[in-house]
């Protein structure tokens, strides 16, 4: 009889979960869908969607960078190359080259972590698809420029562009082929 | 299909050979009408499906192609129809081509005897249930064959797992339907319907609790022998890649997919017939319907609608319960559903024997187990509620929402999407 009464048992508890489990799916049915339906259907772009801490592809503000080249240093993968020459005529350190290989960033924010005038930073932008993973290479500077002073303690810090207009630059500029500043095949 | 055959001959003053020839080319346009209607249910399926996924996985689906995204599986159809149709070098070439057949074949001739409404049936047969029931075991056939044929070890174990499970669920669905046909005391589809009534008390559903119960047996037992989730061991895409279709690409594959949809169709029509009065409608009887094209076409809708939703049920199902392992699946059939079977049947001879139909307790027991049944409705209902509140979410029945508004056009969206661009940069950059 014990097993019987198992027996009927086990029907009575199938029939009672299978039930609660279809109920929990077409609960489901009920519901908004949590998608959004990226990218034509969204209310705004989906960059302005993101959290504000989210990390997208990096940019450097070259008006604040002192060249110390710590986050070339910090970086595990040796994706931020700095060329830093000394300008014979004016004793200045010459800013030559900044160039970012977004291709292989992989966003852990080490680099803008380290950087001591906060001039690397991650903005939100993430759409950069591109026919050639060369031109993920983002070269911030256009022609050598003398890098900046770090700011006296007293000094107020050196005002930087809002975040993500220089990259939206040259991200705007990714789109036209051919284009010499967004690097090319090196 | 007889009398509109004598019906065009008489009005043409046909005679002799014209009139058989009149009769053979009607038949063939009914059988492609056939055969076009269920292409079509099970085309449509799909889209369901997918869309019933999608709402359950609190996704959205597709909903790009045509409105709404109800052109999707003829986008789907055309893609598989251009593929190339591969024949493996290593299989048996012959057998492999003809098996999607037999379960096309199977499962498309089976609509032959489906009563989509009072006059609207191809084919009557007086041993319809029967026929149902043998004409869909050439499935097994097919899928027993293209598994052999693959030569592929997958697609074998597929084809005989396949074998094994429509076999030993064949009998708790037979004996399911044995207690209809021996309420009815008739074989014939259309009969069965005529014996039952409009309105839900009059259904075999609730005619007693014995065929309440009969109803689940046999649908459980027909998703099993559909090869649909939970019990979809045959295709089982995590242990054996896609099971008896693994090798199949093409239209030879549509095929395959064609029947397990238009299957699922005809085990709800089956389950409509039987349990929930076919196309009758409430408060119109038989005679008077057959007497109105408007009360017909009123009929046919009701049916549809009921098929829909024993669709639903089923696509439902699948996207609910994880499969079953082959014991548990063998311990399901032959430790509950056939003993449960077997006490249905038992029952209601019993029942027929002891309690005289359309006496006063007859009728009370059927409005107790409708009353039962719609007990049972509300509380699921409870419980649906009770799990959208539990996590404090609201009610949406906007069921064919799509997102945001907008259309799928590339141009479109790379214009809006510059839109966007610029007025970010404007609004940030000054
Ligand atoms: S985010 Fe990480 S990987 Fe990317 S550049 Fe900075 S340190 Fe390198
Ligand atoms: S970005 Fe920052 S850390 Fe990198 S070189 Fe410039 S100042 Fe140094």
């Amino acid at each position: 009889m014990g097993s019987f009464s198992e027996y009927l048992a086990n029907i009575g508890r199938s029939i009672v979960t299978l039930g609660d489990g279809l109920a929990v799916t077409f609960s489901y049915l009920l519901r908004k869908p949590f998608t959004i339906q990226y990218p034509d259907r969204t209310e705004k772009p989906v960059v302005a969607m993101l959290p504000e801490r989210s990390r997208g592809i990096l940019e450097i503000d070259i008006n604040v960078c002192t060249g110390c080249s710590i986050c070339a240093k910090q970086c595990p993968i040796d994706c931020i190359h700095i060329e830093v020459v000394k300008d014979e005529e004016t004793k200045q350190r010459v800013l030559k080259r900044f160039d970012i290989d977004v291709a292989k960033c992989m966003f852990c924010g080490l680099c803008v972590e380290a950087c001591p005038v906060s001039g690397l930073r991650h903005t939100h932008e993430f759409e950069g698809s591109m026919s050639d993973v060369h031109r993920l290479m983002l070269s911030f500077v256009d022609k050598p420029q003398p890098v900046a002073k770090p700011a006296k303690k007293d000094e107020p810090a050196p005002e930087t562009k809002p975040v993500g207009s220089i990259v939206r630059k040259l991200l705007a500029d990714w789109w036209k082929p051919a284009n010499p500043t967004s690097g090319g095949p090196r | 299909m007889e009398t509109l055959s004598n019906y065009i001959a008489d009005y043409l003053e046909l005679s002799g050979l014209a009139r058989e020839i009149l009769y053979a080319v009607l038949i063939v346009a009914v059988a492609a009408g056939v055969f076009m209607v269920a292409l079509t249910i099970s085309g449509l399926l799909t889209l369901a499906e997918r869309r019933v996924a999608g709402r359950i996985q609190s996704r959205v689906g597709p909903n790009r192609v045509g409105p709404l995204g109800l052109l999707q599986w003829l986008a789907d159809g055309l893609k598989l129809i251009m593929k190339e149709d591969l024949v493996p070098a290593a299989a048996d070439g012959p057998l492999f081509r003809l098996a999607p057949y037999l379960v096309i074949v199977g499962v498309f001739a089976a609509f032959v005897s489906v009563p989509f409404g009072q006059l609207l049936i191809a084919a009557d047969l007086n041993v319809g249930v029967i026929y149902l029931l043998a004409i869909t075991s050439l499935v097994t056939v097919g899928v027993l064959m293209s598994g052999w044929a693959s030569n592929n070890k997958w697609s074998l174990l597929g084809g005989i797992r396949a074998a094994a499970q429509i076999v030993s669920y064949e009998v708790p669905a037979v004996l399911a339907v044995l207690s209809v046909v021996l309420l009815s005391g008739t074989l014939s589809m259309q009969g069965i319907i005529a014996a039952q009534g409009g309105w839900p008390w009059h259904w075999y559903l609730f005619h007693n609790p014995f065929t309440f119960l009969a109803f689940f047996l046999y649908f459980t037992a027909a998703v099993a022998e559909g090869n649909r989730t939970p019990f979809d061991l045959p295709e089982a895409e995590s242990e054996l890649v896609s099971g008896y279709n693994t090798e199949y690409s093409g239209m030879r594959f549509a095929g395959f997919f064609l029947g397990e949809f238009a299957n699922i169709y005809l085990m709800s029509a089956i389950a409509t017939t039987l349990f929930f009065g076919g196309w009758q409608i409430p408060g119109v009887t038989p005679e008077q319907q057959a007497t109105s094209w408007g009360l017909q076409l009123v009929g046919l809708l009701i049916f549809v609608a009921k098929a829909s939703i024993g669709c639903f049920v089923v696509i439902w199902l699948r996207w609910t319960f994880p499969r079953l392992r082959v014991d548990q699946l063998m311990s399901v059939c032959y430790r509950y559903l056939v003993p449960l079977s077997l006490l249905c049947l038992a029952a209601n001879a019993v029942y027929m024997l002891l309690i005289p139909a359309g006496s006063m307790i007859d009728r009370i027991i059927h409005y107790g187990t409708a009353a039962f049944g719609g007990l049972v409705g509300l509380i699921f209902l409870w419980r649906v509620f009770h799990h959208i509140r539990s996590v404090g979410d609201r009610l949406d029945l906007n069921v064919l929402a799509r997102g945001q508004k907008g259309r799928f056009d590339p141009r479109i969206q790379a214009r809006r999407y510059g839109k966007f661009r610029k007025k970010r940069y404007s609004k940030e950059t000054g």
